[in-house]
């Protein structure tokens, strides 16, 4: 098991060193001089010139590329202007944030998903699966953002039930009691569509395995159906379940950014829309790395646990 | 097409996401020549209208700009762009997933590591950093919605074309002389693109989303020109205040993007030959029992009793009978074969016994099947489930798919054991590696730890033999369990079968095709044909004295080996179908000795000297004819 | 009499575990070096359980795998796996299952004008009285030809695919288990057909089975293959009466036989070897009763045992 986490770790070095590849070369497609294109408004003679000594930009792709992935592995993601700060900095500030509202999202639409899913599953066509079914197609069609704003006037304006926005009560807040208070509907926001998504897969991969020969075994052996359903059934749709929470984590991560704009939640997403109205290209470049990174970790994860849970797969 | 127009047509709620699309798609094909008011004319006095106001309907936004007609205008761009993003990432994304699966090795993987690169990342910082290095605008967005797109279309249309390149028709296509180019475009790709159309289908509603998502935080459509993204976006500063403006258009995305999943689901359901089998339903814990006469009386004789059992599958308007009247009953001990070629009805009969038979589509029509005295047809599920394993077990033919891929063999056994019998754990585990030596499997102390995929198919049938031994049954039935089996295999695995049921006295009803299999292990036999059992006799009556055409001829055909180089016997034309069976003797559109009273009516079975055969002219006549 | 097909040290390694660039960890040898010769008219059968090699052998002769090493030889000329059109016009294929070898998505006649077009450039014409004749040369109503491949029957099905691998107009044919996907009512149907076929049309078989008593009874000479090597070659009628290699006389004595008691034929495992990890010598040895030192070191080769018989085995059976 060790050796096999060993293994995906180091296939992950390949995978890294290529998003940086792709968001360096997003970020050369950009027009004209590059310095005063980083620097945009706050080009100034003395910011040019540092950030040509810092980036060498005068010098080819190639090298201008091992520069920056050389002074990214230093820790140094470069220098954000519109805040004046490092981006590194910034950016694990943020993060932080984020991870607290997409983890919970993301905790909420596995559960809520799965279990949706293997009832949808069980109960086909009965009472159960029609009104899951008609559930799951509103969460999936309504956009996060306008679920939020609704919930918003809903539940903060008409009923004083939650706070309208932020992470924190300006006054007197802080403790876990009072993010907990601010998290709820944010975090609602966010899951309703991946929960509706893991939901609807989760039904056709139980629908795909209840049709499969051990899950006949299974009932002529005499196993009780409810544990024909929650043991030998849930456990083979997982195989197929858990590649799918794996890419509906980054769609969380994705949805997070409209959630931190509707709710004012102070995230990295937030962070990076702004970064790119305010053409604070260095930010924009160090956020999607970092968030890019965590990610391609959280998968690696993700296919540790599914080696766990099938023995097939070689470890 | 016709047919895929219907099946989308009688999905209800397709129909209706269908006609709420279309009149959404119409009024905004029609806005230019709508008598609408300029949607980009600002009138500061006029602001923050509510709906329902007077010259507009929908009121008006902080600009004083009319609602309605930006919110169709608005409608008209966003489906235009989520429809233009959708596209491009469908042809894009297609092309590169088709040429990667169709050619495989290192195109395929180096195409495929870029794919998963770009997956890499959380789909929304790719569309980011695009629209970061282009600058916002309507155009970057869509390029950046499309780019991101790509790769989910190339990974799932790889999946479909390294499926189809597999296939043994490319490989017919090549021997053909067909070149790649021609075979990717006219073997692979009519074969793809359904595939292609669901996926679209499924996701433009996704894109038109996501446009609108780009613009709602600013780095879409531009002002004064407005999608409904970015319409929401300005409202989101008065939400509070005047919430309207914030609600029309994010309603009207709601209801796009609502009848877009809506019509889609019902694309992909028409498209997909699975569901319109019905094949992706799920089958409940016991078929479906709707006799429609009076089952009938017991007790019944014998270890299993089947009494003139009904068996059918309804799809849609067609019933298939696939078991039709079949009277069999077991004795204590003995080993019954019943054998009959595919769609006989054979296992059909054996599945409908403890009611294994898939449901949907199956329903059980009549009869009875009789163990201990009681009705099993009909049974509650608790009786069925108490019964199950522990007085009647089953073991199935693919030894591969019937064993719980996840599972350790051991675990499966002791289950089999525990959810009848209260049993602990170490107990359990002894008594797991002493039915695995049971079942002569060499070294079960560490087999028992193992997991089915470890084992050869030979092993895996020993152990599944080993599960139906796990509470001593009265009976086993086994569903051509050697069919998957290389002839060494099946020759070991026979015998073990054989020794078995001599030292635990365990009755088998054996479901087979083959004749020699039978000839071997059984004491009487049943010959099945159409579902119906056409004869039934000891084994050596039968194989020495067939009374039945068909029994006869079925024999005929198979080779037997050390006999050399010959022609072989061959019954003309086809099985019958069991949706449309003649009303009298199914064999007799095949049969030589047929007669025209032969296809009138159902035949009966004629019995006598311990033989039954359903024949008006029997190859041989039964010894004293019992009155019936 | 000439010879058809001629097979040269043919054989076939998969590499196991290829990284991206550079060589594959592991190899696993499907056929090891194979060397037979089919003469013109004859029908050769090839035997063997799964996994044994046979139809890796029957994808290379068609041109459909590259061999590793060795080389076929067709009527004399070396096959040229750069042009299909050409090997195509001297042998065809017909596949195991039916179905799965005619794509859903085209009309029987589509399927038939294929090769016709292709390999040997019939116009429109031409190519409707071709098909007319071969339909009719397999038993197959002329009504069927516009209909699509999922209203078919295994049996029907398999005829279209001999019909197709006839439009070719090649002179030998590899039959890869063309009856194992039938009923055995139907089986009888389709082997009678191709019989007749082959005296038809001065055909070459090829036929590929795991059933020995179809091999036997549709072939002049059987092949019996074993871990992808060939075991034993000999006349039908002969080989399995008189079996020299033990594992011939293991699979002869495993199929099940009207009238004979069951008993579980003399072999001490079931198991192959580890093909990543093949023993030295007669991978037969480990499950062979006469297995000595000698067969745990020594492969042994194909040698000429009695008149028309060849067996690779150090103790070989009596005749």
């Amino acid at each position: 098991m060790g050796g096999y986490i060993v293994k995906r770790l180091l296939s992950a070095i390949p995978v890294l060193l290529g998003i940086t590849v792709i968001v360096f070369l997003i970020m050369a497609l950009i027009p004209g001089d590059p310095a005063t294109a980083i620097l945009g408004s706050y080009a100034t003679p003395e910011n040019v010139e540092k950030i040509n000594r810092d980036l060498g930009l005068d010098k080819p792709l190639v090298a201008r590329y091992f520069i920056w992935l050389g002074n990214m592995l230093t820790g140094d993601f470069g220098r954000s202007f519109s805040l004046n700060r490092p981006v590194i900095d910034e950016v694990l500030e943020r993060f932080g944030a984020t991870l607290v509202l997409a983890g919970t999202a993301f905790i909420i639409c596995t559960i809520f998903g799965i279990i949706a899913g293997v009832i949808s599953a069980a109960r086909q066509y009965g009472l159960a699966d029609k009104a899951i079914t008609f559930a799951v197609l509103i969460g999936i069609s309504i956009p996060s953002f306008f679920l939020g704003m609704m919930m918003i006037l809903a539940f903060a304006v008409e009923r004083r039930w939650f706070p309208v926005s932020g992470m924190y009560a300006i006054y007197g807040g802080g403790d876990l009691a009072d993010l907990a208070w601010h998290l709820v509907m944010p975090a609602i926001a966010l899951a309703v569509v991946a929960t509706g998504v893991i939901a609807r897969l989760s039904r056709s991969a139980m629908l795909e395995v209840l049709r499969q020969d051990y899950i006949r075994t299974a009932r002529a052996k005499g196993v009780h159906e409810r544990r024909v359903i929650w043991t030998h059934a849930l456990k083979a749709a997982m195989v197929s379940i858990i590649p799918v929470l794996g890419i509906q984590a980054g769609f969380v991560l994705s949805g997070a950014v409209y959630i931190e704009i509707v709710f004012q939640w102070p995230g990295v997403g937030r962070m990076l829309v702004n970064a790119i109205l305010q053409r604070d290209i260095l930010l924009v470049q160090g956020g999607v790395v970092f968030v890019a990174a965590c990610y391609v970790l959280f998968n690696i994860a993700v296919d540790v646990a599914q080696s766990l849970l099938d023995p097939r797969i070689k470890t | 097409m016709t047919q895929f127009i219907k099946l989308l047509a009688r999905n209800q709620l397709a129909l209706a996401g269908g006609i709420i699309l279309s009149i959404v798609v119409l009024v905004s094909i029609l806005v230019p020549i709508l008598p609408l008011q300029p949607p980009d004319v600002t009138n500061t006095a006029d602001r923050f209208m509510a709906p329902f106001s007077e010259g507009h309907w929908l009121g008006t936004d902080h600009l004083g700009r009319d609602l309605l007609s930006r919110l169709l205008w608005g409608t008209r761009l966003s489906l235009a762009v989520g429809a233009a993003a959708a596209i491009v990432a469908a042809v894009i994304g297609s092309a590169i997933g088709i040429v990667a699966g169709y050619f495989g090795g290192t195109t395929d993987n180096v195409i495929m590591r870029g794919v998963d690169m770009l997956m890499a990342f959380p789909y929304i910082l790719l569309a980011l950093a695009i629209v970061a290095a282009l600058g916002p605008g309507l155009m970057n967005a869509l390029i950046a919605v499309a780019a991101v797109n790509i790769p989910f279309f190339a990974r799932n249309i790889r999946g479909i074309t390294v499926g189809i390149a597999h296939k043994e028709f490319v490989d017919a296509a090549k021997l053909a002389g067909k070149g790649h180019l021609t075979i990717l475009t006219t073997e692979i790709l009519p074969n793809v693109v359904p595939v292609i159309v669901i996926a679209m289908s499924t996701t433009i509603g996704w894109m038109i989303l996501e446009t609108a998502g780009l613009s709602f935080l600013g780095l879409g459509s531009q002002p004064p020109q407005a999608d409904l993204g970015s319409m929401l976006g300005e409202a989101r500063s008065a939400l509070i205040t005047n919430p309207h403006t914030s609600v029309v258009p994010g309603l009207m995305i709601f209801i796009i993007v609502m009848s877009i999943n809506l019509l889609g689901d019902g694309v992909r359901d028409a498209l997909d030959p699975r569901l319109r089998s019905g094949a992706l339903s799920r089958p409940k814990p016991t078929t479906t029992v709707a006799r429609q006469s009076s089952p009938p009386h017991g007790p019944g004789e014998g270890v299993l009793d089947i009494r003139e059992l009904e068996t059918q599958f309804h799809v849609g308007k067609r019933v298939f009978k696939a078991v039709n009247q079949v009277s069999l009953n077991i004795e204590p001990g003995e080993c019954l074969g019943v054998i009959g070629e595919s769609g006989s009805g054979k296992s059909v009969t054996a599945l409908s016994v403890m009611g294994l038979v898939a449901s949907p589509p199956g329903v059980i029509t009549g009869g009875a099947v009789f163990h201990g005295g009681q009705d099993l047809v009909g049974a509650r599920y608790s009786t069925l489930r108490r019964l199950r394993g522990d007085k009647v077990a089953y073991i199935f033919q693919d030894p591969l798919s019937t064993l719980h891929p996840l599972i350790r063999v051991g675990e499966q056994l002791a289950e089999a054991i525990r959810v009848h019998h209260p049993v602990g754990k170490a107990e359990l585990r002894q008594r797991a590696i002493d039915l695995l030596n049971d079942v002569r499997i060499p070294n079960a102390e560490s087999r028992v730890d193992s997991y089915p995929h470890e084992m050869s198919g030979g092993m895996r049938q020993r152990v599944a033999i080993a599960m139906a031994l796990a509470n001593e049954p009265e009976v086993i039935i086994a569903d051509e369990p050697t069919t998957a089996l290389d002839v060494t295999v099946q020759a070991q695995v026979l015998s073990l079968l054989d020794d078995l049921r001599r030292e635990h006295n365990v009755a088998i009803m054996f479901i087979t095709h083959d004749f020699g299999v039978v000839a071997q292990l059984c004491d009487r036999v049943a010959v099945m044909y159409g579902g119906q059992i056409v004869e039934q006799g000891t084994t050596d009556d039968i194989l020495a004295n067939p009374a039945h055409p068909y029994t006869r001829k079925l024999m005929e055909c198979v080779p037997e080996l050390g006999a050399g180089r010959r022609e072989l016997a061959a019954i003309p034309g086809l099985p019958p179908a069991v949706d449309d069976l003649p009303p009298g003797c199914a064999f007799a559109p095949r049969c030589h000795k047929a007669q025209a009273e032969c296809t009138k009516a159902p035949i009966e079975m004629t019995r006598g000297g311990g033989r039954a055969v359903r024949c008006l002219y029997p190859e041989t006549k039964l010894v004293e004819e019992e009155p019936a | 009499m000439s010879l058809a097909l001629q097979l040269d040290d043919l054989s076939k390694t998969f590499p196991v575990g290829k990284p991206l660039f550079g060589p594959a960890k592991a190899h696993v040898r499907a056929v090891r070096p194979v060397t037979l010769q089919v003469e013109t008219g004859e029908t050769l059968g090839i035997v063997g359980e799964s996994g044994c090699g046979k139809s890796t052998l029957a994808r290379m002769l068609v041109g459909l795998l590259p061999p590793s090493t060795g080389e076929i030889k067709i009527e004399g000329h070396r096959l040229n796996n750069a042009n299909p059109a050409e090997f195509g016009r001297s042998i065809q294929y017909v596949f195991q299952d039916p179905i799965s070898s005619l794509n859903p998505r085209k009309s029987i006649r589509s399927i038939l004008e294929v090769p016709l077009k292709r390999l040997h450039g019939m116009n429109a014409e031409a190519r409707r009285a071709r098909i007319s004749e071969i339909f009719a040369s397999v038993n197959l109503r002329e009504e069927f030809l516009e209909r699509y491949p999922h209203e078919f029957s295994g049996g029907q099905a398999q005829r279209i695919g001999i019909a197709r691998a006839l439009a070719a107009n090649a002179r030998i044919m590899v039959l890869d288990e063309p009856v194992s996907a039938l009923d055995v009512s139907v089986q009888a149907q389709v082997l009678n057909l191709l019989a007749r076929l082959k005296g038809e049309f001065g055909l070459t078989y090829l036929f590929i089975s795991h059933d020995l008593a179809v091999v036997e009874a549709v072939s002049d000479r059987v092949a019996v293959m074993y871990f992808g090597a060939v075991v034993e070659v000999g006349k039908a009628e002969k080989i399995f009466a008189a079996p020299r290699h033990p594992y011939t006389n293991l699979l002869a004595g495993s199929a099940p036989v009207v009238g004979r008691p069951l008993t579980p034929p003399e072999a001490k495992g079931t198991e192959l070897p580890d093909p990543l990890n093949p023993p030295p010598g007669c991978p037969f040895a480990p499950r062979c009763p006469k297995a000595t030192e000698i067969c745990r070191d020594v492969d042994p080769p194909l040698e000429q045992m009695g008149e028309d018989q060849f067996a690779a085995c150090h103790h070989p059976l009596d005749a």
